[in-house]
């Protein structure tokens, strides 16, 4: 078995150093080494979105991308979105308007729609739409998601 | 015995303060910053990761395993297969179960369970499966379900002969032959001055959720069970696994995580008895999480079906008689639902006529599992068809055509059911109102109406309620949430108790804790547990009602409860001030105990549910794809406890069913394999597939229910695929009749149209 | 940091000294988002798995003098943010915008989405009619090789054993020059090509088309290069004649499979009509430029 290899990745703000093969995904590592299971698996094959999570400030995937490519870089998931024991306005409108239903996807879309709204903070509908296309929701069939984005996008302009 | 509460307390004149508002969900904030635990995400000290190796052939005789070179690899704890289970006879509903989750003598489709490894870690695990050896005799297989009627067609199982059916005793993949039939067809259909009769047929489809199944199991030295996993049913998990394992229902603790979507595909259980039998070998925890190549190729997908429909109306608009032989296919092993089918397939119409005979049969595909309003969709699919092809030929609109059938209280179903006060007439009036189909029809596009029907169902239900000294409630449930459910349950409780809700919380509890409870499935858990913790709520009123009676000194029936609080009947009772449930709870130490109350209930008295759909779609002409442009679904809820989560269900529902009218099917290649077990290849909507869905919550009471309430789980996705077909036909001149409605096969019916 | 199993090069020569050096199979990965599904789907074990994202050069998109240079790692996101290219390159920027959700757009890149040489990838088509060349780096040294010399089958590509793709040359486009790459998938997105077109086009100042590129993706083993589909708007005004030739040159051209995703007969259909529209769109721009 390959040997393991000593990893740096900060999360959230948090130094964390580990272990890990070289061939285990950051999920992986972030729900089983770092025990922050936030961050949801439901296909390994990037095309679910449950797994979504930034590194150094760019949306992927964290079933495709290896843990020891984040060594030095900064990763935020979703236990690390309301900080200072605030929800932010895209989670309490998520809240308020249903945008969630079993909740499995939920972090993932969290953290993709938050990804749209730092680069754009007024989307349309179908801007919202093709977006989060990557993050399948069973549930909702997606119209309390764009409108908890789209009230969460306009609160977050002030309006 | 199914029972109904005595006195529901239904009124149309309760002043409701909690009910019908939209409060966030009590299970919310820890499912918006990833607190919440679902079923993978547990993580226990010692914990060891199991993993099951799967047979590559759909079908073929487990000659032999061998497992050593796995045992022998450093870091592998445990090795199991089908001889660590208890043996249970083929033929039984147990033997097939127990067979289904590990392969005895043979497998029977691509995927099946052969042996598991529980490892110290995943890579071991995974390492450990290639190094066991298994020796198959492959057979022919089956994968269509018209094949495996065939005389010459493989078979599956020996033992298998046609229940309800006179054939002659040899072995068949024909499971069961069942009919429904009320009336003379013969009469009917000669009073018919239209007829029209057509073929059908679906696809099984995913449930799709995104959470594959994940479970840790820990068993003792004595033989206690521990099961944490991800269930739409945690007691009917412990029943069957005390039956496949043989082993006391008591020594087995079933605890529910969060799910992360069901939709019947949790109403069975897959990896979870090869987890305890791992667990029990190793003597440690043992994880299981299926990925999602495994949850496509192994866990339920809800029966296809082949229907043959014909129905004849007279020209003035009444449906006269209606037919139809339908085939369902079951997967490996029996069990598809298809007597919902034969039972609601012409149910909402008030029908006098009509004969189904139905036939479930076997072939070389994982078992199938229940999936919202199971085997009634893509019946439906058929019968709305006809429905509005009638409507067409004499001219009706399609909404008056189906008023003018429309069943009513009063009616008797095929199924023998009189029905009660039900809301089709309306339902089916509110669409005519709605602005989408008063709208015209864009250019270029196509628009299709349909109705659909599901029973709704009750069933076993326990739940208890406690009140703290403090005035505030705890419910204990044993059902599962799948949208919501905790927090409406919650309502209905704070609107009895007439306590604000953030007093009231709904909790889990694990198959030890409280009394049985059916699979959440149906339609049933908002409905069922709100009658019964409805009725535990007026249990503890009625106890503190005796205590506020011992306070004052005066007779019980000088205390009345109102508004929240215990009050003098009447000014001969005395000048007493009121009482909260918090003043008379806080004493319980000083008087009799704790107050609760508690209900074990079979709940029955559901009332049926009837929904309408209204879509528009435009198809390029060139390539056969499909655009849904706009989407209405009209569907009575009885009463909309907290309403954003019903209109959830309704759009859930309808994008459900649009993914699979329209792309989602299982494609199998001659080598009898799966091809595309995975969501890239599944093909379920994304967000940019799909507009926003439209909703109108129509209420009409159920009486049985204290707040009138039926379920809405179920009928949303009924009408969808035909209201989607009968939408395509409309755009390009002929409805399809087989599902998916993919590119390629409506290009070639767009080249049919033109000729 | 080198570790066993897997490696993050600084530098071209270095990576192509570890891919040089190592004993059995050593993979390149630039985004990942193909490599890693089929290494946990069992489809490959690589020994040694070499990352080429910490290399500048493939990281970095340059406008030069004879046009764009663009890394070969560079991912579909920080491609779409660049807003020259965008404008330059509309049709290739289509197919960079099919490959994968946002989230795989995050890391997955052109010069992965070519060298996972499969015959539906989106941006393979409009980087071949955009007349793209790739700048190769290995054990010889250096070479340039046209795009469409690259993928020679389903997963199999002309380079040799050590070699990376350190980046892309697109070339300064002449004036009334458009572009465009259409696809044609059951969904909206996440979905691979049931077909796919590229098309190049150029028109001279009295309108008439003086070069064309058209390729097909999806409808046979390697993206295609049809050239009878390009002569066939050659010298005309790509009026509906001409589009029409073409798109029976199109259908001609294809040699698809049934599979999954798509039958033999509705791919060659559908591959005509989605090449006309791509002519169409790139017919508009290149008259707007
Ligand atoms: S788990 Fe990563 S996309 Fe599905
Ligand atoms: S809320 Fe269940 S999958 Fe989105």
């Amino acid at each position: 078995m390959a040997s393991k290899t000593h990893v740096t990745t900060t999360v959230n703000g948090d130094e964390h150093q580990y272990l890990c093969e070289p061939t285990q995904t950051l999920v992986d590592v972030l729900r089983n080494e770092l025990e922050l299971t936030g961050t949801k698996e439901g296909c390994s094959t990037g095309d679910c979105g449950a797994c979504s999570v930034m590194v150094d400030g760019v949306l992927v995937c964290s079933c495709l991308t290896l843990a020891v490519e984040t060594d030095g870089k900064s990763v935020e998931t979703i236990e690390g979105m309301a900080g200072g024991g605030e929800l932010t306005p895209l989670q309490r409108n998520f809240l308020e308007l249903n945008g969630l239903q079993c909740g499995i996807c939920t972090p993932g879309i969290l953290i993709a729609a938050k990804a749209l709204l730092d680069r754009n903070p007024d989307p349309t509908e179908s801007e919202i739409r093709f977006w989060l296309a990557g993050n399948l929701c069973r549930c909702t069939g997606y119209d309390k998601i764009i409108r908890s984005v789209l009230a969460a996008a306009e609160e977050m302009r002030g309006n | 015995m199914p029972a109904i509460l005595e006195n529901s307390g239904y009124s149309p004149d309760r002043k409701l303060k909690v009910v019908g508002t939209n409060p966030v969900k009590h299970d919310g904030p820890d499912k918006v910053t990833g607190r919440a635990k679902f079923g993978a995400d547990l993580i226990v000290p010692g914990m060891l990761f199991g993993k099951i190796l799967r047979s590559p052939h759909p079908h073929a005789v487990v000659k032999s395993i061998d497992t050593s070179k796995a045992e022998a690899l450093p870091g592998v704890k445990a090795v199991c297969t089908a001889v660590d289970f208890p043996e249970i006879p083929q033929g039984s509903g147990f033997g097939d179960m127990t067979r289904n989750i590990m392969a005895r003598e043979k497998v029977y489709y691509d995927g099946h369970p052969v042996a598991a490894v529980a490892a110290t870690s995943e890579s071991i695990a995974k390492k450990a499966l290639k190094l066991i050896t298994v020796e198959y005799e492959i057979l022919p297989h089956v994968i269509d379900p018209i094949e495996a009627m065939q005389p010459d067609a493989p078979i599956l199982h020996d033992y298998l002969r046609t229940k309800n059916d006179d054939a002659e005793d040899k072995p068949t993949n024909i499971v069961e032959r069942l009919a429904v039939s009320m009336g003379d067809i013969e009469k009917g259909f000669a009073e018919a001055d239209v007829i029209v009769e057509r073929e059908f047929d679906s696809q099984p489809m995913h449930q799709g959720y995104i959470e594959p199944q994940g479970c840790v199991a820990s068993c003792s030295e004595d033989g206690q069970i521990d099961l944490y996993c991800t269930t739409q049913g945690t007691h009917v998990f412990r029943d069957r696994l005390s039956a496949i394992l043989k082993t006391d229902s008591s020594k087995i603790r079933v605890s529910q995580s969060e799910m992360g979507g069901g939709f019947g595909g949790k109403t069975s259980f897959y990896g979870e008895p090869v987890a305890i039998v791992l667990s029990r070998k190793a003597r440690r925890p043992v994880k299981i999480v299926l990925t999602r190549n495994e949850v496509f190729r192994c866990t339920g997908p809800v029966s296809g079906s082949r229907s043959r429909i014909k129905m004849g109306s007279t020209k003035d608009g009444k449906i006269v008689a209606a037919e139809s032989q339908l085939v369902f296919q079951s997967g490996a092993f029996p069990g598809s639902s298809h007597i919902n089918a034969a039972q609601a397939m012409f149910t909402r119409y008030a029908l006098e006529n009509i004969e189904v005979v139905s036939r479930e049969v076997v072939s070389n595909r994982p078992k199938v599992n229940a999936f919202r309003a199971p085997c009634v969709p893509q019946v439906v699919f058929g019968v709305e068809g006809l429905v509005s092809e009638m409507a067409a030929k004499i001219g009706m609109d399609p909404l008056d055509f189906r008023l003018k059938n429309a069943a009513a209280e009063g009616y008797t179903t095929c199924y023998g059911v009189t029905f009660g006060p039900i809301g089709f007439v309306e339902t089916l009036e509110a669409a005519k109102a709605c602005d989408h189909y008063n709208s015209p029809v864009p250019e270029g596009q196509g628009r299709g109406v349909s109705a659909g029907f599901w029973f709704n169902r009750g069933g076993d239900t326990t739940g208890s309620l406690t009140i703290a000294p403090d005035g505030s409630v705890t419910i204990l449930l044993g059902t599962s949430d799948v949208a919501g459910s905790r927090v409406s349950i919650s309502m209905m409780a704070a609107e009895e108790l007439g306590v604000p809700l953030d007093k009231v919380r709904a909790v889990f509890a694990d198959t030890s804790s409280i009394g049985n409870n059916r699979v959440t499935a149906g339609s049933r858990t908002t409905f069922s547990v709100g009658m019964v913790i409805v009725d535990s709520a007026r249990q503890a009123i009625a106890e503190m009602t005796r205590r506020a009676a011992e306070i004052w000194d005066v007779p019980v029936e000088g205390v009345t409860f109102e508004d929240g609080e215990f009050r003098p009947a009447g000014a001969n009772v005395g000048d007493f001030d009121p009482l909260t449930i918090a003043d008379i709870a806080t004493r319980t130490s000083v008087s009799h105990g704790a107050i609760a109350g508690h209900t074990e209930m079979n709940v029955t008295g559901e009332g049926p549910g009837f929904g309408l759909h209204i879509v528009d779609v435009e198809v390029d002409k060139e390539t056969g794809r499909v655009d849904v442009k706009r989407y209405t679904v009209v569907e009575d809820a009885g009463k909309a406890i907290h309403p954003l989560q019903v209109e959830g269900q309704y759009q859930g529902g309808a994008v459900q069913g649009i993914g699979w009218a329209l792309n989602e099917e299982y494609v199998y290649g001659e080598d009898g394999r799966l091809q595309n077990p995975s969501f890239l290849d599944y093909r379920m909507p994304v967000s940019s597939d799909v507009p926003m869905i439209d909703t109108v919550i129509v209420e009409v009471p159920n009486p049985n229910h204290p707040f009138g309430l039926r379920g809405v789980g179920e009928v949303p996705v009924v009408p969808t695929l035909a209201a989607v077909g009968n939408a395509i036909g409309d755009a390009i001149g002929i409805r399809p009749q087989s599902l998916p409605m993919s590119p390629p096969k409506l290009l070639a019916l767009i080249d049919e149209a033109n000729g | 940091m080198a570790e066993e199993g897997y490696a993050a090069p600084q530098t071209v020569e270095a990576a192509v000294s570890l891919l040089g050096a190592a004993n059995g199979d050593a993979r390149v990965m630039a985004g990942g988002t193909d490599i890693l599904v089929q290494l946990h789907a069992d489809l490959i074990d690589p020994d040694l798995i070499v990352d080429i994202k910490n290399i500048p050069e493939l990281c970095t998109i340059t406008e030069e003098a004879d046009g764009f240079r663009v890394g070969a790692a560079v991912s579909g996101m920080a491609l779409m943010d660049h807003a020259g290219f965008n404008a330059a390159w509309p049709g290739v920027m289509e197919g960079v915008a099919l490959i994968g959700s946002i989230q795989v757009k995050g890391r997955a890149s052109i010069g992965g989405n070519l060298c996972n040489a499969s015959p539906a990838a989106d941006s393979v088509p409009p980087l071949i009619a955009a007349g793209a060349v790739a700048n190769i780096a290995g054990p010889g040294g250096l070479r340039v090789v046209p795009v469409e010399d690259i993928i020679t089958g389903p997963g199999a590509t002309s380079l040799d054993q050590g070699e990376i793709i350190v980046s892309f040359t697109f070339p300064q486009s002449p004036a009334h020059s458009g572009d465009c790459y259409l696809r044609l998938t059951p969904r909206t997105e996440m979905d691979i090509a049931v077909v796919g077109a590229g098309v190049n086009l150029t028109m001279d100042d009295n309108g008439v088309c003086v070069a064309a590129r058209v390729v097909l993706g999806a409808v046979a083993p390697t993206p295609l290069l049809a050239s009878d589909a390009a002569d066939a708007l050659i010298g005309t005004q790509v009026d509906d004649a001409a589009l029409a030739e073409m798109a029976t040159a199109t259908s001609a051209a294809c040699d698809p499979i049934s599979d999954k995703r798509g039958t033999k007969q509705y791919r060659i259909k559908t591959a005509a009509v989605i090449a006309r529209r791509a002519a169409e769109r790139a017919l508009e721009r290149a008259r707007a430029n």
